[in-house]
């Protein structure tokens, strides 16, 4: 999993850093652009999404302390906060098409809809993945003393976080 | 990783979450407000590194690869913003 996640973060790094060149080349139309963004709905968004690493991170936890069924509720939690994340996300998309908006409207929508909905592909397979914990959880498969898969699946959906811990500052608010 | 931390994670992590949302909604922008926003990140980032992922308390090289990745792309942010600048 680690492989995984640092090439993940190695890919999003890159695609953040040529945002921020490419916006240097055109401040005014990636400032403009900007300001078309919902940022209420980007920081929902975020909310959710640390909420639901919280959550994860409190399931590890209560597994390690032989409390499966408590780590299968914060599990739950956790899913809920990530469909919740890819329905806000989905409807800030629908908003964007209905106005025309597409990769080809202009370079800030070119980066802002790859960048964003990379992402939105990898919060949907991290809440497979919490999905699958949860079930395997529940069945009891989980234990202090053996908790590797657990740890690994809690692994992606930080990193998941961690990427639109970045993401949004960058593309919402910094100008 | 105590119920405690984790809890106490989460707080600074919607608390600061909050102060980027205000520094977006000030409209604010030039030097202050990108390393306001690119500070904020960070620390964002090494709670979710430390207490969430639980590296607090593992091999140094782990740590350093996620933390040196977020300083490296938060650097590099910086230093193309600097060039945007007039």
């Amino acid at each position: 999993m680690w492989l995984v996640i640092f090439a993940e973060l190695a890919v999003f790094g890159l695609f953040f850093v040529a945002y921020a060149f490419a916006r240097a080349r055109n401040v005014a139309l990636f400032d403009a652009m900007q300001a078309t963004l919902d940022r209420r709905a980007g920081a929902v968004n975020t909310v959710l999404l640390i909420t639901a690493s919280w959550c994860v991170a409190r399931a590890v936890e209560a597994v390690e302390r032989a409390r499966a069924a408590s780590g299968a509720h914060w599990l739950l939690a956790a899913i809920i906060g990530g469909l919740g994340f890819l329905l806000v996300k989905g409807h800030e998309y629908a908003g964007m098409f209905a106005a025309g908006v597409s990769l080809s409207s202009n370079t800030f929508y070119m980066f802002y809809l790859s960048l964003t909905f990379f992402h939105f592909m990898h919060v949907i397979l991290g809440v497979v993945i919490l999905a699958a914990l949860w079930v395997k959880t529940r069945r009891g498969d989980y234990t202090h003393a053996d908790l590797n898969g657990l740890a690994s699946g809690a692994m992606y959906w930080h990193m998941v976080d961690l990427l639109w811990i970045v993401l949004f500052p960058l593309i919402y608010v910094m100008r | 990783m105590t119920t405690r931390t984790l809890d106490t994670a989460w707080a600074m992590l919607l608390i600061a979450t909050a102060c980027t949302f205000a520094i977006g909604e000030a409209g604010a922008g030039g030097v202050p407000a990108m390393a306001a926003l690119l500070a904020l990140s960070c620390i964002k980032g090494r709670l979710v590194i430390l207490d969430f992922m639980g590296l607090r308390r593992v091999k140094f090289k782990w740590r350093a690869l996620l933390l040196g990745w977020l300083l490296l792309v938060s650097a590099l942010i910086a230093v193309a913003y600097r060039i945007a600048l007039p």
